[in-house]
């Protein structure tokens, strides 16, 4: 059984892997700046998910605190471009 | 209760949180858990933060099925709508909604709510005119929406916070 | 690899599904910034992961390590509290950004059309 959840965690990373790709896709490809503050904010939700996931994997808890970490910096981190977005100098 | 527990569900919240990460419940932590709590409280002060009441808990739970059923069903909603299946076409558009709401906390939960809840996400709230623009991603009927925001959310939040 | 192999069965078959959900459901969500046609489309669908596929996942991390360790371990309730709370604000400040931009490129567009 231990098997088929190292299978299904396998595959969970690939489809989380997957996941951030299309998120790198919207950071590269825009078209406009808050198209890509929204890529990024995905990337930073499916990193920390993949996080999760490897800290099953492992069974180690310290994964939980880095997942953690991404979690609060993805959030700063789009508050923070949104809020620079907002001041209308970067118009492209 | 005030001068002491300024903010008394965001202490709680903080002597939870302490307990969480620390993952233990042993006097030692409870004792810093709730210096932090305290210590958090006072600073919150220095914000000079409107205070309010949250009545009525059994709304509360409600409201919390209510939105956990949505978030479940909207979540297939948009997934069919991403994968194509069934409609191939489908309208988006904004939705003007006139709110009866005015408690700033009122209105920053029914802003979770809606963003959250995908396929909805709220735009703009125009405080002079109570009107609230969100964004709905499958757009049908204009007046479902508005009856649906109102009835389900705004009423019960209406009940809990003023 | 050290702790999964000491599952029981009915752990090890909870933790894989909850956790294949999640990443379908992220992977979905992720799939609409690819296909939805326009930004405020494309808002919606980062939204997904951070529900339904951060409470899978989550939950799955809280089934692993509470029948591994033999207690309860609750601690990315913190996660999916964070994921919930944030993702909305994020997304409701970028919203407001993006109507900024807009409107200001159109004012801009307007003034140019009258200047020439």
């Amino acid at each position: 059984m231990s098997q088929l959840l190292s299978y299904s965690l396998l595959a969970a990373q690939l489809l989380l892997g997957l996941a951030i790709g299309c998120g790198a896709f919207r950071i590269l490809a825009g078209p406009r700046a808050q198209d890509r503050v929204l890529g990024f904010d995905t990337v930073s939700v499916n990193a920390m998910l993949l996080l999760l996931t490897f800290g099953i994997r492992s069974g180690e808890a310290l994964y939980f605190e880095a997942a953690l970490a991404v979690a609060l910096f993805g959030f700063v981190g789009t508050v923070a471009f949104a809020k620079f977005l907002l001041r209308g100098e970067v118009i492209e | 209760m005030t001068r002491l527990l300024p903010f008394p569900i965001v202490s709680f919240c903080l002597l939870a949180l302490w307990l969480l990460l620390n993952q233990a419940v042993t006097v030692g932590h409870i004792l810093l858990g709730c210096l932090l709590a305290l210590a958090g409280g006072w600073l919150l002060t220095v914000l000079e933060l409107p205070s309010t009441r949250l009545r009525r808990p059994g709304v509360m739970l409600r409201l919390l099925g209510l939105v956990a059923i949505d978030i479940v069903r909207s979540n297939l909603a948009v997934g069919r709508i991403v994968f194509g299946f069934g409609r191939q076409e489908w309208t988006s558009g904004f939705v003007n909604i006139p709110l009866d709401m005015r408690n700033p906390y009122g209105l920053g939960a029914l802003a979770c709510i809606i963003t959250s809840t995908p396929g909805t996400l709220w735009v703009k709230f125009d405080a002079q005119k109570g009107s609230l623009m969100i964004h709905v991603l499958d757009l049908v009927d204009e007046g479902e929406w508005i009856r649906m925001i109102k009835g389900r959310y705004e009423r019960h939040l209406l009940e809990i916070f003023e | 690899m050290n702790g999964i192999e000491h599952l029981p069965p009915w752990a090890a078959a909870l933790t894989a599904i909850l956790v294949l959900l999640g990443a379908s459901v992220t992977l979905v969500g992720s799939l609409g910034l690819l296909r939805l046609g326009s930004f405020y489309e494309r808002v919606h669908a980062p939204t997904l992961g951070t529900t339904l596929g951060t409470v899978f996942i989550a939950s799955a991390s809280m089934v692993c390590f509470s029948v591994l360790e033999s207690r309860p371990v609750l601690h990315e309730i913190l996660i999916m509290a964070l994921g919930l709370v944030t993702t909305p604000i994020a997304l409701t400040v970028l919203v407001g950004a993006a109507r900024f931009r807009d409107t200001a490129e159109r004012r801009a567009q307007v003034g140019e059309a009258e200047d020439g």
